[in-house]
């Protein structure tokens, strides 16, 4: 068993953490005064990021990505987690979909997505399907070689950058053993299409500057070549190319834990209270004792699914259990530091309460906890039958 | 040209140094370690020259324990061509680091030896300065520009009340200065590469050195704290306290 880092994946962890610190932990205090990244602004991280070659790392290079394997890839990503989504986002990552291009689509997304020239969102949830993803009511009907798409989507993720949206949408219903089931196709809907429309979503206590859009299709009419993959087959398609992103929200979670839980350190050594530092109190050493306990035992949750990623071993389980104990496990952290910074905590003086608020969607999205519970047990008890 | 560049392994400069409780030194453990800035500033400036077609090789060097390889492979990582690693589990102080250098660079005979003006754990600055003494070459330290011509270097220095520029002969040693240059991050190809990369490993008794301390740390303590600050009521109040308290105007 091997827990260091190679020389690569250190060297990649610092270049990653310094240029967050230095380039966009500055930018945060204005990110959250404003709520907003100019877009200038976020074409000037993209260009500094795709010339240190770091530009869509997740993509292999086969494709002209980074490359990275999934190991590495998650050691970035809890970097990136350190500072604000609405800035970490032009750090690029396309979606890992984006692979199952056709030839035709290659060039016209995969590889502008990778030079950065085109920012990808992803859309599945709807106003009445959030876990229950096939109770989707967004519908494409076809029309000779088109498609025409009716419906809605929201909770779309940087929708308001995105140059074209993965969509996923029902094409029909089919009957299975067990009854009859919608079929979801993938579709590749760029912005300007007719009967498309990006409009902004609400307004959310999580991740300021970092916008979800509501995605509206009207007798929306694409061509069949816009399918992602093949009709019917979306389900599979995100099952096989998605469900690793959810790593994602791990690693980014405990990487803000560690920030989060550096400061509460220098606090507690520094802050003087009844003559000593509150550290010296138990009620205050014995939280960072939990905190850094729980901290460490998600980084390598986390780690070890990524790990399991790359040798080809099963990991929809463990990836499950990453997400859900590293979300669950940051809410507790920076519920934990408001209390060790007591009133200053909640203060946007500092960003312990911006911790805080963003730490709360982070069991939410991307799979609840609930269904990361779901997954997790249904590992456990199918192959018993139960 | 062969370009030298030193690089030290210190505590990264957004870590908040504490001493140790006993006072013999400053907590390391745990603590994230990085290139000492200004020897980055050093490796940038080498690798422009050799951009700039004015040197062929970059050759980074480093000395300390097994660590110090990291900083070596980061160098590598920015782009420099081969790593030499002093290794030493011992403590180098400025002169046996001197000493070190000197050897090192007999055998290797760089045209330009680039250090940064200082390391920011000990603060010493004299690394560069001793180096050149025992080489019997010439220096320029607390660099903010550098010219290479054909046998000299045209350096511009930061000194006390503005800018001097000195021309040294070369083989010459130059310190680097905040303000020479903003350093580059490695990036992914160049790290990728960094591995293939050669480090010769060396230690100091095959390079005949003595590199025991000659300086005994009697005691480690925190700064003073800062006293508290005052606040004006005007403009023109701030301006007379500028003039008469502090004489800064």
């Amino acid at each position: 068993m091997e827990f260091g880092l190679s020389q690569e994946q250190r060297m990649v962890v610092d270049t990653v953490r310094s240029f967050v610190e230095r380039e966009l932990y500055p930018l945060e205090n204005e990110v959250e005064r404003t709520a907003l990244v100019p877009r200038e602004l976020g074409r000037e991280i993209q260009d500094k990021v795709r010339a240190l070659g770091f530009y869509a790392p997740n993509i292999p290079r086969e494709f002209d990505g980074g490359g990275l394997d999934h190991l590495t890839f998650t050691l970035l990503e809890r970097e990136l987690g350190r500072t604000s989504m609405a800035l970490s986002v032009f750090w690029g990552r396309p979606s890992n979909i984006l692979c199952a291009c056709n030839e035709d689509q290659h060039a016209r997304y995969l590889s502008p997505s990778v030079r950065g020239e085109k920012i990808d969102a992803l859309a599945m949830s709807e106003p009445d399907a959030g876990s229950d993803v096939r109770g989707m009511k967004a519908f494409a009907r076809r029309e000779g070689d088109d498609y025409v798409i009716t419906g809605a989507k929201h909770f779309i993720s940087h929708a308001d950058i995105a140059d074209f949206v993965i969509v996923f949408v029902a094409t029909g219903e089919e009957e299975t053993p067990a009854g009859p089931k919608k079929r979801i196709t993938c579709f590749l809907i760029d912005r300007d299409t007719p009967g498309f429309e990006i409009r902004p979503g609400y307004r959310a206590v999580s991740h300021r500057g970092y916008h979800n859009g509501i995605l509206a299709f009207d007798e929306c009419r694409v061509s069949a070549n816009q399918i992602l993959g093949e009709e019917g087959n979306g389900f599979d398609m995100a099952n096989t190319w998605l469900y690793a992103t959810r790593l994602t929200v791990a690693a980014m979670c405990v990487g803000r834990a560690r920030r989060c839980f550096d400061l509460c350190v220098d606090w507690a050594a520094r802050r003087r209270q009844f003559g000593q530092p509150i550290g010296r109190f138990q009620g205050v050493s014995f939280k960072l004792a939990d905190m850094a306990t729980e901290i460490d035992a998600a980084d390598w949750l986390t780690l070890a699914a990524a790990w399991r990623l790359d040798q080809g071993l099963d990991a929809n389980r463990q990836i499950a259990q990453a997400k859900l104990y590293a979300s669950e496990m940051l809410a507790r952290v920076t519920d934990a530091a408001v209390q060790i910074f007591g009133g200053m905590g909640l203060m946007d003086d500092l960003p312990i309460e911006r911790f805080w608020r963003d730490a709360r969607v982070e069991r939410i999205w991307d799979g609840t906890s609930e269904i990361q519970r779901h997954i997790i047990a249904r590992d456990l008890l199918r192959p018993l039958g139960a | 040209m062969k370009v030298f560049v030193a690089v030290k392994r210190v505590i990264d400069y957004n870590v908040k140094v504490r001493v140790k409780a006993d006072g013999t030194g400053v907590e390391t453990a745990n603590v994230k370690m990085s290139m000492n800035p200004f020897d980055e500033i050093g490796v940038e400036e080498a690798l422009r020259l050799r951009e700039a077609g004015k040197a062929e090789e970059v050759v980074a060097v480093g000395l300390g324990p097994r660590q110090c390889q990291e900083t070596i492979r980061t160098a590598l990582a920015m782009g420099a061509d081969r790593g030499i690693h002093v290794k030493t589990d011992a403590e180098l102080q400025p002169l046996a680091v001197a000493k070190l250098l000197k050897a090192v660079i007999e055998e290797e005979r760089p045209g330009l030896v680039i250090l940064g003006k200082q390391a920011i754990d000990d603060d010493s600055s004299q690394t560069g300065q001793m180096t050149a003494a025992l080489l019997g070459w010439p220096q320029a330290t607390f660099a903010s520009r550098l010219d290479i011509g054909n046998e000299s270097a045209r350096v511009t220095r930061e000194v006390d009340g503005g800018l001097e520029t000195v021309d040294v002969k070369m083989p010459c040693v130059v310190t680097t200065d905040l303000r020479l240059n903003e350093p580059r991050y490695a990036s992914l190809p160049n790290i990728m590469k960094a591995k293939k990369k050669p480090i010769d490993e060396k230690t100091p008794e095959e390079l005949g050195v003595d590199a025991a301390p000659r300086l005994e740390t009697l005691r480690v303590t925190e700064p003073p704290g800062r006293e508290a600050g005052i606040k004006v009521e005007s403009v023109a109040e701030l301006v007379d306290k500028l003039r008469n308290e502090a004489g800064v105007i």
